[in-house]
């Protein structure tokens, strides 16, 4: 009734724009039937996503029993863990120290001016201490790392699937994860929480190098505000992030390398993808992280 | 289908003396079948080559044969135990009696060829360096590519990176040795010399083969039997001169390279 009265207020009908109105209606209609069965049930696209999301699921887990498998029994191919720490932690060193020093040189640039505004320009050290423990240290360095090990990782497994060297290790009686995926795991292991570390304190000295020579504040309020504000909970915080990323890392990435197929071109999206899908998940699973971790480890007790 | 065609074998006892034996073996990747009912069996030390078009299913019953694809149906039973249904971990016993050499030859590009060939002994927990090298030298001087061994995969031929995969196929003697094209890519010389390495694999050790190929010229000299898979079936299963005088226009077209057939 209430729609109706509005058309009344707008005036009386005009026939042909009615029959227009009616004309398009119809139109839709046909076009809706003709194309319906092409679209098909529109539950589809989003339980055949959701379908692809479980089986994905579902084969992460598989992956982490076999890793689970391979770990407890003991082989562990020190001789592969340790060229995997050197591919891995050694060569990542340059990409994670730049990373690192000119996020903690843009930061303070940027808070300082800010902070002068406040008076308190002499606590940047102690916001850019926190922020690199506890964030931006992990998570840059997980991207880099995601990028360059990760990406790594799936090009070299996916590699080895497609040519059948899997397959090769397989007829060896050697189980393609217990060689492939556990040396590069527990090299993971080892080297994030050092390459997180070696990120926060190029961050910090970037920092502080700004901060003094840049704005030359006095190096002893930099140093003090930063040690009165910054406790072995915010740098436990960041490498116990730094851990959990190089988990998440290895596995999506070795996942996919171990399902690529349809050649050259498959290495490449699982590459891709490995890159693309460590990124997101280790961001997404930081925020968690971070509620959990502030929960254990509030802010702001030093 | 021939008069040589094979018999089922499901009717024959799980003790009677056979190394490998595949019943209703049963296997389609999507909407393609490819293998439809495959029985075959195979005595210890015996030969068999399997030929047939590309893309027939060649490979694919090799491989269910080691255990890398697991069969829709029927059985695959290798020195008494049976392949499928076994999770990857448990193929461990069957994996130490037969090995592979694959088509492409499957080398690892980070390894020399001399550790690319050593790799099965060293993960089968031998540490002793001297017998290493005197078994990965026989093995390559088996194969004449001693002078080759320090190089990396990507450094050798089609042809070197094949006898690479034999040299490291046959090292760890194995009761059985998967052939997959192990004469596709040499010259007629290398050919014979990979001919002769399997013949001399069976007389000295009593090694079961399984060879894969589409040398005619070798199986006259290697096979002990021959099975030829055609559209999904073994289409012919006898010995070479069984072969050589099979009326079946399909088979005489394939070995002698007639292309009326394709119908």
């Amino acid at each position: 009734m209430l729609a109706w009265s509005r058309l009344e207020c707008v005036g009386p009908l005009d026939l042909s724009a009615a029959c227009r109105c009616l004309g398009a209606g119809m139109v839709a209609w046909w076009g809706f039937l003709i194309l319906m069965p092409q679209i098909g049930n529109p539950l589809a696209l989003p339980g055949r996503v959701m379908l692809h999301f479980l089986v994905y699921l579902g084969q992460l887990a598989a992956l982490c029993r076999e890793l689970w498998t391979a770990l407890c029994s003991g082989v562990w191919r020190l001789r592969l863990v340790a060229q995997q720490i050197v591919a891995i932690g050694y060569g990542s060193q340059g990409v994670v120290i730049v990373t690192g020093a000119f996020t903690g040189a843009v930061f303070t640039f940027q808070t300082y001016a800010k902070f002068k505004d406040f008076g308190v320009e002499t606590t940047v050290g102690a916001v850019v201490s926190v922020a690199l423990c506890r964030e931006l240290g992990p998570v840059l360095a997980g991207l880099m790392v995601a990028g360059r090990v990760g990406a790594a990782m799936a090009a070299d497994i996916g590699t080895m699937k497609v040519t059948e060297q899997v397959d090769a290790l397989r007829v060896m009686g050697v189980h393609p994860v217990d060689y492939l995926v556990l040396p590069r795991f527990l090299a993971m292991m080892i080297s994030m929480p050092f390459l997180v570390a070696e990120s926060i304190s190029f961050g910090l000295a970037a920092s502080y190098a700004v901060s003094t020579l840049g704005y030359e504040m006095p190096s002893a309020w930099y140093v003090t505000h930063m040690l009165e504000h910054t406790n072995m909970q915010d740098l436990s915080i960041g490498m116990i992030k730094g851990f959990v990323f190089g988990i998440i890392i290895t596995l999506i990435s070795c996942h996919q390398g171990l399902m690529a197929e349809n050649g050259a071109v498959g290495v490449g999206a699982g590459t891709t993808r490995a890159v693309v899908i460590s990124s997101l998940v280790m961001l997404i699973v930081n925020f968690f992280l971070s509620v959990l971790l502030n929960y254990i480890f509030p802010i702001g007790t030093a | 289908m021939s008069e040589h065609a094979a018999t089922s074998p499901s009717s024959v006892p799980a003790d009677n003396g056979h190394f490998i034996e595949l019943r209703g073996v049963r296997k389609a990747f999507g909407a393609q079948e490819v293998l439809r009912g495959i029985d075959l069996s195979l005595r210890h030390g015996e030969t068999l080559c399997i030929i047939g078009p590309s893309g027939e299913g060649k490979t694919v019953l090799m491989k269910h044969i080691i255990g890398l694809i697991q069969p829709d149906s029927g059985d695959v039973i290798v020195g008494g135990i049976r392949v499928n249904g076994l999770r990857e971990r448990e193929m461990a016993p069957i994996r130490r009696k037969v090995s592979m050499l694959f088509q492409g030859a499957a080398l690892f590009d980070n390894l020399t060829v001399a550790e690319n060939v050593a790799f099965p002994l060293w993960e089968r927990g031998l540490r002793d360096r001297s017998e290493i090298d005197r078994r990965v030298r026989e093995a390559l001087s088996a194969v004449d590519l001693t002078e080759h061994s320090h190089k990396y995969p990507t450094n050798l031929s089609g042809g070197m990176r094949k006898r690479t995969g034999i040299a490291r196929a046959i090292i760890d003697h194995s009761e059985c040795i998967l052939y997959d094209e192990p004469n596709s890519g040499l010259d007629p010389i290398g050919s014979d010399i990979i001919d002769r390495m399997i013949q001399r694999m069976q007389r000295r050790f009593g090694v079961t083969s399984i060879i894969v190929t589409h040398d005619m010229r070798s199986i006259g000299k290697i096979a002990d039997r021959v099975a030829m898979l055609y559209r999904g079936v073994l289409h012919f299963l006898g010995s070479p001169a069984e072969l050589e005088r099979c009326a079946d226009p399909i088979v005489q077209n394939f070995i002698h390279g007639r292309s009326d057939t394709a119908a």
